[in-house]
């Protein structure tokens, strides 16, 4: 018995390490020579695009804040719109971080998880999937701000 | 030659942006939900301290796109509702700033999951 014990762990070491072997290879591109170009020029690209919008919403005689928030709109829309035809996924898959840090990552992140669990129904489904990765960021940006809030409160109260 | 300037800083800062995130996939176990999670944490803090708004107008859309910029949008709400409203601004300040690109959000992405199908993960 205790040999046979012996021999089911050294098999699921064995298999562990196996695992992690397999794992590697299943997964491509893990080399940072090609990951951290490939995502620092798409990110880039992304943040072109949205100068692009910026000016352009300048150039129609919009406030500069204003043109930064109509920006922010168009890239999530496309973003929607491009997760939809299923053309952002493949991009992701080149662009590693660099599509997943623009807005236009937080923007798929919403509609990945609304198309893949709307089978579940519209409420309990979509509604509640949508939020998986977006409600964690809104939670902490929420909460950082507030106690950013507090303190910048407080020092306004001690320098008056 | 003034626009291309633009281009070029809003590429470079935006580019660099996510070449840091690559490397946190990279050489660390943080999962993509949490490395957003610490952009916008990290995004009100750089604004916080004042670091961000010097980034966002040298580099526009390469400081506002990236997820920090969200972070910098919270905390530049607060502090102008704070100057405004006092406390209550505390509260009101943060979403108030980002309620452009969480409602977008939301109704871009209700909107492609009514009428989209999920793709094939192939």
């Amino acid at each position: 018995m205790n040999i046979r014990e012996e021999r089911i762990v050294s098999q699921k070491k064995l298999t562990e390490q196996e695992y992690e072997q397999l794992n590697k290879k299943a997964s491509p591109n893990t080399k940072s020579y090609i990951t951290i170009p490939s995502a620092f020029l798409i990110g880039g690209f992304i943040c072109l695009i949205g100068q692009a919008l910026t000016n352009f919403y300048i150039s129609l005689g919009v406030v500069k804040d204003e043109a930064s928030a109509l920006t922010s709109i168009s890239l999530i829309f496309l973003s929607a719109l491009l997760t939809g035809l299923n053309v952002y996924d493949n991009i992701a898959k080149v662009g590693g971080a660099g599509t997943l840090v623009p807005i236009t990552g937080f923007a798929n992140a919403v509609v990945s998880p609304a198309l893949e669990f709307k089978t579940e129904g519209l409420v309990l489904g979509l509604g509640a999937k949508m939020f998986i990765i977006a409600g964690p960021v809104i939670v902490y940006g929420t909460l950082a701000s507030v106690v950013y809030g507090v303190i910048y409160y407080l020092i306004q109260l001690f320098i008056k | 030659m003034d626009m291309l300037l633009d281009y070029g800083k809003a590429f470079l800062v935006g580019g660099l942006l996510c070449a840091i995130g690559q490397v946190l996939i990279d050489y660390t176990k943080l999962t993509p939900a949490r490395i957003l999670v610490s952009y916008v944490v990290a995004g009100v803090i750089l604004g916080g301290i004042g670091v961000y708004k010097p980034l966002v107008e040298f580099a526009g859309a390469g400081a506002t796109v990236p997820l920090t910029g969200f972070g910098y949008l919270l905390a530049k709400g607060v502090k102008e509702a704070v100057t405004s409203q006092g406390l209550l601004g505390v509260m009101t300040g943060g979403l108030t700033a980002a309620a452009a690109g969480i409602a977008a959000a939301i109704v871009f992405g209700f909107l492609t999951a009514l009428f989209f199908r999920s793709g094939d993960k192939s």
